[in-house]
């Protein structure tokens, strides 16, 4: 996997999957090691990003690497017109792994077929964040001691949701059972259903969630995004549909764990965070022993 | 076997390629394709006639040049049905159809107007994902381009 980009969660076969989570285990045992002292990280952030880019820097610093880039476009030479194609082939030059989120879709890709350097995809537009999906299988596995036999709800925006897509795809590979919650608006495309379908798995779907929390292991809600929407009262119709509260977790599998990839708005509310099941904000923090576990597989140390 | 006469609509050619069955909407798209527009050699061809296959129809006969099976299932796309006589001394020596190809380089156009090849300068690439819908998916953005989006390049 030495120099190998990962653009899309379907670049690494499950054997390589499994592989990162793996040495994710060994950071979350020793987060601080030595790995990177003599390497120089790109982070190329052409849009806003909390978690993603605060995490991945973290990660490099935490393995004593250093980090150059830039977490907007508007004061570099993109802002003058400069190509995706010119700024990733100079860049290359100052470091020896690029780390980019950029609206466009299919930038990712582009760039690792241009990049000398490996190019880990921090998200391209609505196409593909597989860090973010690596991070969540961690955080089931570490759940749940396995990724087997699992069922998982997912619930919110299934339509437009990215990591919605990419973890049921990724899921297909660990015999799970899914339950689809969403209003009718947002359920899940059937180019995301085919998958499913593939594997002869089972899947079932609702609209409300109450039904769902006592029958399964994972619940993974998602935001339901107001810039997806072009009508504003559909928005304001739809935007409430999920609210999940303390009072709502009485009757639940022991192993139950509640996942979020963030930022929330009110489908949860902040009563639930302190509950034991509540798992989204240890789920941010795996994020970064992942992409640590990443990194130095793509350098070539693990 | 009886002599037929045959009026042909288009002259016959001593050497080359006739690509048959075109759809009459489709025979400009096909000459471009095939960049016969730019072809230094005899080209004929005819459009909107009469098929009792498809309605109507279009030919092209192209003098002194074979193709490669590559250069011709692109056209595939636009003629599903069209079928490929290789002519030699003014002989059928050959008869084929042309098939959907599995990757498509270069003349289509992503329909996703964000993706990166709609934004720089690259070639695009697509993978053919559904033969009998003619579903492409983009190797860049991933989407899915239908038959009632494909926009030639």
């Amino acid at each position: 996997m030495k120099n190998k980009s990962l653009v899309s969660i379907n670049d690494y076969t499950k054997e390589e999957q499994l592989h990162v989570l793996e040495v994710a285990k060994e950071f979350e045992a020793k987060p601080v090691q030595d790995i990177l002292k003599d390497h120089v990280i790109a982070s190329l952030f052409f849009e806003p990003s909390t978690r993603t880019r605060l995490s991945f820097e973290s990660a490099i610093t935490r393995l004593n690497g250093k980090v150059v880039g830039f977490s907007e476009a508007s004061n570099t030479s993109v802002k003058k017109g400069e190509s995706l194609r010119d700024t990733i082939l100079t860049i290359a030059n100052y470091s020896d792994l690029i780390v980019m989120r950029n609206p466009v879709e299919g930038s990712a890709r582009f760039a690792s077929e241009i990049s000398p350097v490996p190019i880990i995809n921090a998200g391209d537009g609505a196409n593909q964040h597989p860090t973010q999906t690596l991070l969540d299988l961690y955080s089931i596995m570490q759940t749940q001691d396995t990724l087997d036999n699992l069922h998982v709800a997912f619930v919110g925006d299934l339509k437009y949701g990215r990591t919605v897509h990419s973890l049921v795809i990724a899921l297909c590979n660990y015999n799970t059972t899914f339950h689809l919650v969403s209003p009718v608006e947002l359920k899940l495309p059937s180019s995301v259903k085919m998958h499913i379908k593939e594997k002869n798995l089972a899947y079932h779907q609702y609209t409300s969630m109450e039904e769902v929390i006592p029958l399964v292991d994972v619940l993974y809600v998602t935001r339901i995004q107001k810039e997806r929407f072009s009508d504003p009262l559909e928005f304001e119709r739809i935007k409430n549909s999920y609210n999940l509260q303390k009072d709502m977790l009485t009757d639940t599998r022991k192993n139950l764990r509640i996942l979020h990839p963030m930022p929330r708005v009110n489908e949860i509310h902040v009563n639930v965070d302190t509950d034991p099941r509540a798992y989204y904000f240890q789920q941010a923090l795996n994020g970064v022993y992942v992409r640590q576990a990443l990194l130095s597989i793509i350098l070539g140390y693990r | 076997m009886s002599e037929k006469v045959k009026e042909l609509k288009v002259s016959a050619i001593e050497n080359g390629t006739v690509i048959d069955h075109i759809p009459a909407s489709a025979l400009f798209q096909v000459i471009k394709m095939l960049k016969l527009d730019v072809f230094d050699q005899m080209v004929l061809f005819a459009t909107n006639l009469e098929s009792k296959k498809f309605g109507s129809k279009g030919i092209i006969k192209v003098s002194n040049k074979f193709f490669k099976p590559e250069e011709l299932n692109k056209i595939a796309l636009v003629a599903p049905h069209a079928s490929i006589i290789e002519i030699r001394d003014f002989q059928v020596a050959r008869k084929t159809l042309v098939e959907i190809p599995d990757n498509i380089v270069g003349i289509v156009k992503c329909f996703n107007p964000n993706c990166i090849t709609n934004i720089e300068e690259i070639t695009t690439r697509f993978t053919i994902v559904s033969k009998e819908e003619t579903r492409l998916k983009c190797h860049y953005c991933e989407k899915i381009t239908v038959k009632k989006n494909i926009v030639f390049k």
